[in-house]
């Protein structure tokens, strides 16, 4: 026999070479180069994993046991991959449309990302699982106890293999398994590996059997004789049974989720699957082609002492083929660490997404589930959690250390998963189907599988509640899981099967029925139900030219023609390509996603790709994060819709402005014209009558002091129109000063009488006044205000057409002002020459005597305004009515 | 020389300077001093020559000569405008309009003397104005 160490030499030999293809696996993969990756006989040898070493080893124990029901377990399978092809291609298709990681999330996702849902499905999937990996390691560990014989290690201990098998298992799942958190979820490295124990498990037995049908015995018809005259052909045919084992295994193909994450989640086109249909069967037929020759052979050379678990390695060893057995230890050795693989990749992602990950958040509170310390703690739980589920194998192992009947652990861990099924299909294919039904259906079918059939089996292997097991719960015998609802069942399993999956549905289909789905979950229904309508076929995502070239159109429409260009071009010279469009490699997908996102955002950037890589249906999540950046969008354009609202005002504004100056041009082209009159008028009959009186000709006495008189007057006109202007600009555009003082209304009044008086001379203009009221104290600028009085008084003087012309001024004290007002008794100035009158320059028509420059009125206002007051001119009937206001503060001292 | 001129200016000094300059030159000078009404004037003068004001109260200067062109009787009248306005955009506009010729105040006595004289002598209104 070899020596134990020789075998863990062998072991780790053979541990390292999977390592080895692994790594080279993703280092391709990551260059865009494994073909042999991306070919349907990989997807095929991956979904091996199905038959472990409970079917390696086991098969040939069920074959000596029961006969041919061994094949039931190939059967369903078949049947499944067969008859059901469109099953599993709307599976698939659902999978990758909906960017699903595991079948919890499948669950989770159908049935409105019901979080406790995926829970459920989670902790089913462990306790289903977990006695599962027990078996594997239960079955490495009696195979190397079988094998070896005592080494330097000293003699092999069961439980420090399995503990070892374990940590190795761990190591190499949490290398290959979690490398990254990549975006599909595949794991080329790890599919490499398992395919390449597919091979050799497949080779072993295949080995085993020639060598049992030419070695042992003499050829097929030698064998068939020898198998007519075996026992295994007594066994007997239980019809009930086998139908259901072969529903039973027909669902775990549907259900396990180790199936789930090799048959789905690292599917990478769906084309595979067409070829799995017929190959994976095959694969099925070849590794059972020689169960029933190996248990005659091993009948006849064991009897009924030897463990028919183990007879597909013992045989060879008794025959001392060595080289054979060490083959076929590695077989069992493949069949186990690649179940136990899988198994533990595909609970740890449930376990970290839909366990771990939403306690953490619940308990950290993390605003920003996006973030890149996200992804640490997402990888760390995930590595935990595959420690943690083989730990839990490792533990059920301890527990259950003496049981035999691997057969009876693996059946059982099927109908656990099963009990998914219901919703499973219902999910699929019913659009009707509610979370509320899926929960009570799974809910109810895992109580009862637990009660009838889990607890049973710890309890058993463990000891621990027997009587109350026995007895039923408080001595209610038909709760007893020995005799549920007082049958006598004699097949436990089947009863429980029964049981548990019709419970289970007909509460899944009631529920369904009875209860309202979200609008999640409608929505989710359609994407399930109606996959098809909504999504394209993955047809792999390496060298696929035509996608290649959508992906750079999209990239062009997004970065522009320059930048996609140089993009693809620069990638595709990297990978050392021809032309222009790269491999569609993981890294360079991201790196185009990286640069799209600062265009359009991340979430919306991996919608765009991955609508065109992964075929895959943007999901809700998908969409409500490109709602997101559309929001943004939309408030970024709002915001430069209001910078070209603001700046069509200011546009606006700009006109206005420039109309105004336009104006004011027009106004100071027109004022200055004004001003030119004024002055030339006056200079004109100066220079010509100076001109006549310079001339040699000669005028008389009288014309020459007339023609003096003249010029001295318009002398004079000159000079008051210059003081006018200056006055005018000074009050409109410079700083006046005011001399503020204490006067009297009446001293203000009097002055001005005087001096217009004084000025006008000749005509004569009576003024009525009222004393009383003048007495009136002001704090204001007295020369301003007689300056404003003066020029109202020489306005009636110059322009009261009455008969005996009057002006009366009445003073009126206000709340907080006082008014004094001037009212003659003319007619009045003519209704379209009103608005005028404050105008520079303007003049009544009616102006008699000294005519002004049409100043007065003008500058008087501005005086008003200066002095805190206003001057208006009062609409009247009869004569000229103009108010003068003077403000609260004009009379402080009164 | 010697004829009748009308003289439409609504500053009396400027009037009377005017009439006092032309009549020692030899001219009959009848004096108006209103727009509204200088249409009319000119009507019931009949005068050899216009000297015509454009700011005048009641209706632009400009305004009576366009009336003047516009009237056969008298397109080819002789009609100096005088302006204060010294703008050579207001200039312009005279003589588009038909003004035969052009003075700026203040004048010359001189100038207005030599102008009339030679709108006089040349009534076919070569425009000619001085400054």
């Amino acid at each position: 026999m070899l020596s134990f160490d020789g075998l863990v030499a062998v072991c780790v030999l053979y541990v390292l070479m999977l390592f080895g293809i692994a790594f080279l696996a993703e280092k391709r993969a990551a260059e865009g180069k494994a073909r042999w990756l991306n070919s349907p006989i990989t997807y095929t040898l991956s979904l091996s994993i199905y038959t472990t070493a409970w079917t390696f080893y086991g098969a040939v124990g069920s074959a000596v046991r029961t006969g041919l029901e061994f094949l039931t377990i190939y059967l369903g399978p078949t049947l499944i991959f067969i008859g059901w092809f469109w099953l599993l291609r709307k599976m698939v298709r659902i999978g990758r449309a909906q960017r699903i990681t595991s079948i919890a999330d499948m669950i989770s996702s159908r049935y409105g990302k019901s979080g406790a849902l995926a829970a459920l499905v989670t902790l089913l999937s462990v306790l289903g699982a977990t006695p599962y990996i027990a078996l594997q390691l239960q079955s490495v560990t009696l195979s190397f106890s079988v094998f070896a014989s005592p080494g330097a290690f000293g003699t092999p201990d069961a439980e420090q293999t399995a503990i070892w098998v374990a940590a190795g298992l761990a190591l190499f799942t949490i290398i290959f398994g979690t490398r990254s958190l990549d975006v599909n979820e595949r794991h080329p490295g790890l599919v490499s590996a398992i395919a390449l124990e597919a091979i050799v498990k497949l080779t072993a037995i295949l080995t085993v059997g020639i060598f049992v049908v030419w070695g042992v015995a003499d050829g097929p018809a030698d064998m068939l004789a020898r198998i007519e005259a075996s026992p295994v052909s007594q066994a007997s045919w239980n019809g009930a049974r086998w139908l259901g084992l072969t529903v039973l295994a027909a669902t775990a193909i549907l259900c396990l989720p180790r199936m789930f994450q090799v048959l789905v989640v690292e599917n990478s086109d769906e084309r595979h699957l067409a070829t799995a249909a017929w190959a994976f069967p095959l694969y099925l037929l070849l590794i059972s082609l020689f169960v029933v020759p190996i248990a005659v052979v091993g009948l006849e050379i064991f009897g009924t002492s030897g463990n028919p678990d183990l007879f597909v390695l013992t045989v060879p060893l008794s025959m001392g083929q060595q080289g054979l057995a060490l083959l076929v230890f590695l077989g069992g050795f493949s069949a186990a660490t690649s179940m136990v693989i899988v198994a533990a990749l595909a609970l740890s992602t449930m376990l970290s997404n839909h366990i771990i990950m939403p306690l953490w958040l619940r308990l950290t509170r993390h605003d920003d589930p996006m973030s890149g310390d996200m992804r640490r703690v997402a990888l760390m739980a995930r590595r935990l959690s595959i420690g943690g589920v083989l730990f839990l194998g490792y533990g059920y192992y301890r527990l259950s250390g003496g049981a035999d009947a691997l057969a009876d652990i693996g059946l059982i861990a099927f109908l656990g998963v099963a009990q998914i099924l219901p919703a499973l299909l219902g999910g699929i294919l019913w659009r009707g189907a509610t979370r509320i039904g899926a929960a009570l259906g799974i809910g109810s079918g895992f109580a009862i599988w637990a009660w009838l059939l889990l607890i049973p089996n710890v309890a058993e292997t463990g000891g621990l509640i027997t009587p109350v097991l026995e007895a039923g719960p408080f001595g209610i015998g038909w709760l007893s899981p020995a005799t549920p609802l007082g049958l006598q069942a004699t097949d436990p399993l089947l009863t429980a099967m029964i049981l548990s999956l019709g419970v289970n549905t007909l509460l899944f289909i009631l529920g369904s029925l009875l209860s309202f789905p979200s609008p999640l979950e409608r929505l989710q229904g359609a994407q399930f139900v109606n996959v098809y309508d909504h999504s394209r076929p993955l047809y792999g995502w390496q060298g696929a030219v035509g996608m290649a070239d959508d992906l750079l159109i999209m990239a062009q429409r997004i970065l522009g023609a320059g930048r996609a260009g140089r993009l693809f071009q620069a990638a595709a010279e990297t990978q050392g390509r021809p032309g222009t469009l790269p491999d569609l490699t993981p890294d360079f997908l991201q790196r185009l996603e990286r640069e799209m996102a600062g265009s359009v955002g991340a979430a919306t950037a991996h919608a765009m790709v991955a609508q065109i890589i992964g075929g895959a249906s943007v999901s809700v999540r998908d969409l409500l994060a490109v709602a997101d950046e559309t929001a943004q969008i939309m408030e970024y354009s709002s915001q430069l819709e209001a910078k070209s609202t603001e700046l069509a005002q200011t546009a606006a504004r700009l006109r206005e402005a420039n109309a105004k100056l336009t104006e004011l041009s027009r106004q100071k082209d027109a004022f200055l014209g004004q001003i030119s009159h004024e002055l030339r008028t006056p200079m004109t009959s100066i220079r010509a009558f100076s001109e006549i009186l310079m001339q040699a000709d000669p005028v008389d006495d009288a014309a020459r002091a007339r023609f003096s008189r003249i010029i001295h007057d318009e002398s004079l006109r000159l000079t008051r129109l210059l003081d006018d202007l200056l006055d005018l600009a000074v009050l409109e555009h410079g700083r006046v000063t005011l001399h503020e003082g204490e006067t009297s209304l009446g001293d203000v009044l009097d002055r001005a009488i005087r001096s217009a008086g004084a000025q006008v001379g000749t005509e004569q203009l009576a003024i009525r006044r009222d004393p009383a009221a003048e007495a009136v104290t002001l704090w204001t600028d007295a020369d301003r205000l007689a300056q404003v009085f003066i020029n109202l008084i020489s306005n009636a003087q110059k322009y009261c057409d009455a008969d005996r012309p009057e002006l009366t001024i009445s003073v009126q004290q206000r709340p907080g002002r006082v008014e004094v007002e001037f009212a003659d008794n003319g007619s009045g100035i003519p209704t379209r020459q009103r608005a005028l009158i404050f105008e520079k320059f303007a003049r009544a028509d009616t102006a008699k005597g000294a005519p002004g420059a049409g100043l007065g009125l003008a500058i008087s206002r501005e005086i008003m305004a200066r002095l805190g007051g206003g001057l208006s001119y009062i609409p009247s009937d009869s004569g000229v009515r103009f108010r003068v206001r003077l403000p609260a503060r004009a009379l402080r001292a009164a | 020389m010697g004829g009748r001129i009308l003289l439409i200016e609504d500053e009396g000094n400027i009037l009377e300077a005017i009439t006092f300059i032309l009549s020692r030159a030899g001219w009959e000078v009848q004096g108006h001093g209103n727009g509204a009404t200088a249409l009319d004037a000119v009507r019931r003068v009949a005068p050899d020559m216009v000297v015509l004001d454009v700011m005048l109260p009641g209706r632009s200067g400009l305004d009576i000569l366009r009336d003047l062109r516009a009237d056969a009787a008298t397109a080819d009248l002789p009609i100096l405008m005088l302006t204060a306005r010294g703008q050579a955009k207001d200039r312009e506009t005279a003589l588009e309009l038909g003004a035969t010729g052009y003075l700026t105040k203040p004048f010359s006595n001189a100038d207005l003397v030599a102008t009339i004289d030679r709108l006089a002598a040349d009534p076919a209104g070569h425009a000619r104005g001085a400054g």
